[in-house]
């Protein structure tokens, strides 16, 4: 489309037209917002993980100081109904295929007859500030009735457990299977087999910016509008419109600058809804800003899978048969029903050829927080699974790790390859191009090589040092549908004007497809205006969730502005009196090729696109020149890395250093390498995070014990080493620019590229790390489980 | 996370303030760093009637050495101290503590008297004052009184200091300069509060320990001295095999906690392990 | 009721004066009553350093103050970094080294920061990641922002404007 001689913007690491605002203390969150008359929210949250309501009493509370309204989920209820209970619809292609069970409870707004977690709101205040609003808070009056917790995932689904949502009967709200080939068969027949359980525990994304919504209601124009630090601003909006029953066209939801959500903020809460309702009762806008104790304990968590695997493998260290059966606890409530543990049973056979595979998975409610999508979204359970069974084999064969993985890895030529088993949006899985045997050499060399490590590894043993490596491969799919919209609109001004409903939380959106839009119309970044996460600014969107939005905006502004090309050299050879097909875009202008003099600017085509007297349209064509399109991805892209980590274990104190930590990736076509870099390290950090600081710890009662950042601890810059990184690039066969998703990536391999080394450093010791965080006193107690288990060797003694 | 109403004085004198004290009968607290008060206020885990702030009384916060004994003002900011030349020069042992303290920005604000007084078992300044035998100046209506280390810590977040007493100053003696010292501290990530830490000082004449003394943090509730640990080191010398022993003794001789962080029996492998690297390192510092 | 407090403090070098009631956090009442929201809330419990301002020329948490405590303080936020829009070498440094992402921990870290490299002028990236271990960061994984000051500790040491 464009002239080829200019040097493109994507591929350059261009420096991100966001910092201006933010360096300056310029930015706008959404705790910034400042509206005349504005009141301010808090929430009354359950002390008790399971208890019937029996009495709310808000008369005290109502009679504090600057208090505007108090509210409890009994009078709510009348009011408002529950959320609705499908965030994320399935396609019919996955339900048809897919044997699955599923239930979904409805979370309430306010929680009205029962509590079901530790955090579960059942009361609103709203005063004329935030401290006021607290102190009326703490003189709301409930009485509980408590009931046995559920804290077990197992426990949960004894017959004599305690019932989360009684309507139900159970508390098993999902069961899905999937199968390829015969797992059990290929089990048997295998020479030999291993049996392990695997759990990765919780932990959440916890972003440095809590949640918050601010609702105002123009009397005037009957329409609400919503700013929520949220990634999914036109779920909010319609969900919104329908709980209060208002028109889309009067509900506009904006997300400001965001700080960080990885997740979190990636579906619609029950605060999205109500703060609306409340600035609409009470005509004057309602500002919410969750505190950091409230994050803990009412922001979703995630992960929380116990996986039992039986593996059959062969003498070579070839896996034959994969069989996991396993429990996802997923808290009181389920928002994004079987999205995360679908993920997990996608992701099992990662890069690895594996013919005979079976995975069993069931959702558990329990009286914890929630449990929704964080950063890999179920994909770093499943690699805790399958590298740790890596590893065993290589153990159990006496080869090295990285050897067992060659011998299953898919080859490049076998490219593109059929998983055998469907993608959650349907579509059956195939890995789209890549090589995650050169992946894995590459990780492997940024780390120093591994015959140099073993060289390093013997000598330090023998000074009574332990060092160990562990690795971790995964393959991803991203850029998932249903879809993604892009409006491109050129202005008289000669600007480019996009919007879309992908919402940025710091990705550097308004860099990067500044540079896509340059590229395709032939025109300077700067001359691109960007509008994200503002309903008013595009009809319909999805919203930036599961690594997406580089593959799925680019593609809708490419196809947008296929369409509108068409239309703009029409108008163009109009003004130019030419042919469409003689002509080119050029910095700017529309130009007949070969004729550098004879061009018009892109202002003056819009101008002419005008309607009324005096257009310069040819006949035939509409007036505008805008195009919308709405991109429906025909399945996921396949990214894939591989991270080494050389650690240092302390067997004295059980401390862990990582002493070095490498990537190779690889998401296909690049547009800002400087912008990729800093997802794969900043993902990286978190799931060094969640391997070896990050947990929610609950006690038998259902108590959260983790309810401030002293007690869930992420981690800082002198927790983690500098990380190295590789880069691969096998372009995307399914998008126009062959991009693919990475947003997510690198918090998928850290927690068992960790768990890996630490077992390495430990081999002598015999010990094994299944469970996930790693922590220090584990590593003791592993040691002297291991001497025992030496000294038994050595006098010939069973431990 | 904001605290609940509370009267705010904030008086010019020490006697203005212990007769503030005296007049809130235990409801009230002094805000001196407030790094430890206003998180738990900002939780409502104390909801006070009344902050005395004492950052408006004049000279509270100095660093004198006194024939031997250095003397610190009770509202000396932890980030003086860490960079006072008095301190590097006759309290090593109290610069490689205070470097584990938080972080900067915490230790721009905290004191050397407010974290003696808040006595956290997981704090590093308390144990500073156990090893080398410390002592503080407590005021109250009835005037002053010296409380040595010993005498001071007597619980979780307690101490011997009555309702309406405060810290006034804080005396350590300084270090002999052929002593040896070391700190060595497990805590998750750097700056966090100690799950374990041991502080040692050791002198030698030749062969022997003519004395020897260990501190403890973060294992206990308070932080206690290891004594029966000392007597071996001053009885047997600075030996491989008596450090051996004497960390052996050490982890006998504590009542660990147990929590989130570590279990008893975590705690007190490391009170082995953390001894003997402190006593190895203390005993090479010449 | 409390007796609301004055507090007359300086601001990036401005003079304020506004009453507040004593329990008024530091943190808000630079966000709230003085409308300098360049500074950010992350924990309200000190822990996260989002909320770090200079006080006296010293890096505090200023979720952990009491707005009371600042009657009398110069005070130094974000929105004092640049002069006349122009942005001070470590701005420069973070933005041609992609030291922020979502930018809401970056107040925060650059405040860290003055202080750090007044104390260090030269220091070394191990040095530089232990000072800001002090903060916590979601996005970027900490290696930019380590790139960030020690090119701006470069630039610093040059120029020997501040």
């Amino acid at each position: 489309m464009a002239e080829p001689s200019r040097m493109p913007y994507v591929g350059r690491s261009m420096l991100r037209r966001e910092d201006r605002r933010l360096l300056l203390g310029e930015g706008q969150y959404v705790g910034d917002l400042q509206l005349p008359r504005m009141l301010h929210a808090a929430f009354v949250r359950s002390p008790m993980a399971h208890a019937r309501i029996r009495s709310v009493d808000l008369a005290r509370a109502a009679a504090a100081p600057g208090v505007a309204l108090v509210l409890s989920g009994t009078e709510l209820a009348q009011l408002l109904p529950t959320i609705p209970d499908h965030q994320v619809s399935l396609p019919s292609k996955w339900r048809t295929a897919v044997r699955h069970h599923i239930l979904n409870p409805q979370q309430a707004l306010l929680a009205a007859d029962k509590v079901r977690h530790v955090g579960e709101a059942f009361a609103v205040v709203v005063a004329e500030s935030r401290y006021a609003a607290e102190d009326a808070a703490a003189l709301v009056e409930a009485q509980f009735d408590p009931l046995p917790a559920v804290v077990d995932p197992e426990d949960g689904l004894r017959p004599s457990a305690p019932i989360v949502h009684e309507q139900f009967g159970t508390n098993l709200i999902c069961e899905l299977a999937v199968a390829k080939g015969d797992a059990e068969g290929a089990l048997r027949d295998a020479p030999h087999r291993l049996q392990r359980r695997f759990h990765h525990h919780r932990y959440a994304a916890l972003p440095i910016e809590c949640r918050g919504v601010v609702g105002a209601y123009d009397a005037r124009t009957h329409s609400l509008t919503i700013w929520s630090a949220t990634q999914v601003v036109h779920w909010v909006r319609r969900e919104v419109a329908a709980t209060l029953g208002m028109p889309e066209a009067r509900v506009r939801c904006v997300a400001l600058d965001v700080g960080g959500g990885f997740g979190v903020k990636g579906h619609v809460y029950p605060e999205d809804l109500l703060i609306p309702f409340l600035a609409r009762r009470l005509g004057r806008p309602v500002k919410w800003i969750e505190d950091r104790h409230e994050h803990l304990m009412c922001s979703c968590h995630s992960r929380d899978q116990i996986h039992d695997v039986e593996i059959g493998f062969d003498g070579d260290g070839r896996i034959r048969a994969f069989h996991d059966r396993f429990l996802v606890d997923c808290g009181a409530f389920n928002p994004i029903g079987s999205g995360a543990m679908y993920n997990t049973i996608a992701h099992l056979i990662g890069p690895y050829r594996i013919d005979h595979f079976a995975a069993e998975a069931k959702i558990v409610a329990t009286n914890k927080v929630p449990n929704a999508p964080y950063r890999g979204a179920g994909r770093p359970e499943a690699a805790l699974v399958t590298e740790r069974v890596m590893d065993l084999i290589a153990a159990r064969l006496e080869l090295e790790p990285a050897e067992v993985r060659r011998r299953n890895m898919i080859r490049p030529e076998e490219m593109p390859y059929h998983l055998g088993i469907l993608y959650r949006d349907g579509e059956p899985i195939i890995y789209d191009g890549g090589d995650y045997p050169a992946a894995l050499e590459k990780a492997l060399i940024a780390v120093g090589g591994l015959a140099a490590f073993r060289r390093r590894q013997s000598e330090a043993r023998r000074e009574g040092r332990h060092l160990g490596i562990g690795i971790g491969c995964y393959t991803e799919g991203t850029g998932a549908g249903p879809f993604e919209g892009a409006t491109v609109r050129i202005e008289p001004s000669g600007k480019i004007f996009v919007a879309s409903g992908a919402c940025p939380q710091g990705q550097g959106m308004e860099t990067i497809f500044s540079q896509i839009v340059a590229d395709i119309w032939s025109v300077e970044p700067e001359d691109v205006v960007i509008s994200l996460a503002d309903t008013a600014a595009i009809p319909m969107g999805f919203g930036t969730i599961a690594s997406r939005s580089t593959v799925t905006l680019s593609a809708a502004i490419h196809h947008a502005s296929e369409r509108l090309r068409k239309k703009t050299f029409a108008i163009a050879a109009n003004l130019l009196e030419c042919g469409s097909e003689d002509l080119e875009l050029r910095n700017g202008m529309v130009g007949v090729i070969g004729v550098p003099g004879m061009a018009v600017p892109l202002g003056k085509v819009a101008q002419a696109a005008r309607p009324g007297w005096d257009h310069g349209r040819p006949p035939g064509v509409k007036a505008g020149l805008d195009e919308t399109y709405y991109w429906e991805p025909p399945t996921v892209t396949w990214s894939y890395a591989v991270h080494a980590a050389i650690v240092e274990v302390d067997v004295g104190t059980g401390g862990i250093k990582i002493e070095r930590y490498a990537v190779a990736h690889d998401c296909g076509v690049v547009v800002n390498p400087m912008l990729v870099e800093g997802q794969i390290i900043g993902g990286t950090v978190q799931g060094i995070g969640g391997g070896l600081f990050e947990r929610f710890a609950y006690d038998s009662d259902g108590q959260l014990l983790t309810g401030s950042l002293m007690d869930y601890m992420m981690p800082t810059a002198s927790d983690v080493p500098d990380i190295a990184l590789a880069h691969q690039h096998s372009p995307s066969p399914l998008n126009p620019l062959g991009v693919k998703g990475l947003g997510e990536g690198g918090a998928i391999a850290p927690p068992v590229a960790i768990a890996n080394a630490v077992a390495d450093a430990l081999a002598p010791f015999r010990a094994e790390f299944n469970v996930t965080p790693i922590m220090p006193e584990q590593i003791v107690a592993a040691v002297r489980q291991g001497a025992v288990k030496n000294t038994h060797t050595q006098l010939g003694v069973q431990p | 996370m904001k605290p609940a109403i509370f009267e705010y004085h904030a008086p010019t004198t020490i006697d203005a303030a212990i007769g503030l004290l005296a007049r809130y009968q235990g409801e009230a607290r002094l805000l001196a760093g407030g790094q430890s008060l206003l998180p738990m206020m900002n939780f409502r885990l104390v909801s006070p009637a009344a902050i005395i702030d004492l950052n408006r009384i004049p000279d509270l916060a100095y660093i004198r050495n006194e024939n031997g004994t250095v003397r610190l003002g009770a509202m000396t900011r932890q980030r003086t101290v860490e960079f006072s030349p008095i301190v590097a020069k006759y309290l090593p042992l109290l610069v490689e503590a205070i470097k584990f303290v938080a972080h900067l920005p915490i230790r721009s604000r905290g004191t050397i008297g407010g974290s003696i007084a808040h006595a956290d078992p997981a704090a590093e300044l308390p144990m500073v004052l156990q090893a080398l035998e410390g002592e503080v100046v407590a005021r109250g209506p009835a005037g002053e009184r010296l409380i040595k280390a010993t005498d001071l810590f007597q619980g979780l977040l307690t101490t011997s200091l009555a309702p309406d007493e405060m810290i006034v100053e804080v005396r350590l003696a300084a270090i002999p300069a052929h002593a040896g010292c070391a700190v060595e501290e497990f805590a998750r990530r750097r700056g966090d509060f100690a799950i374990a830490a041991v502080a040692a000082v050791v002198e030698r004449a030749g062969e022997r320990c003519i004395k020897a003394r260990l501190a403890t943090a973060g294992i206990g509730s308070t932080s206690v001295r290891l004594t029966a640990a000392e007597a071996i080191l001053e009885r047997d010398g600075l030996g491989d095999t008596v450090i051996e022993e004497a960390a052996a003794k050490a982890a006998e001789m504590v009542s660990p906690l147990s929590d989130q962080q570590a279990s008893v029996e975590y705690r007190r492998h490391l009170t082995r392990v953390l001894t003997e690297r402190a006593l190895r390192r203390a005993r090479s510092i010449h | 009721m409390p007796e609301p407090i004055t507090v007359r403090v300086t601001v990036n070098g401005k003079r304020f004066e506004q009453t507040c009631e004593p329990r008024k956090l530091l943190v808000d009442f630079l966000r709230e009553d003085l409308g300098l929201t360049g500074t950010h809330v992350g924990c309200e419990h000190g822990v996260c350093g989002a909320c770090t301002i200079l006080f006296n020329g010293e890096a505090v948490r200023s979720c952990i103050m009491l707005a009371v405590q600042a009657d009398g303080a110069e005070l130094g936020t974000i929105e004092g970094l640049a002069e006349d829009g122009e942005f001070h070498p470590l701005q420069q440094a973070f933005h041609e080294n992609h030291g922020l992402q979502c930018g809401f921990c970056t107040p925060g870290v650059l405040m860290l920061a003055l202080d750090f490299l007044r104390l260090n002028p030269s220091p070394t990236d191990q040095e530089i990641r232990e000072a800001i271990s002090a903060v916590l960061c979601r996005c970027t994984g900490y290696r930019d922002i380590v790139r960030s000051i020690a090119a701006a500790a470069g630039k610093m040491r040059t120029a020997r404007t501040r």
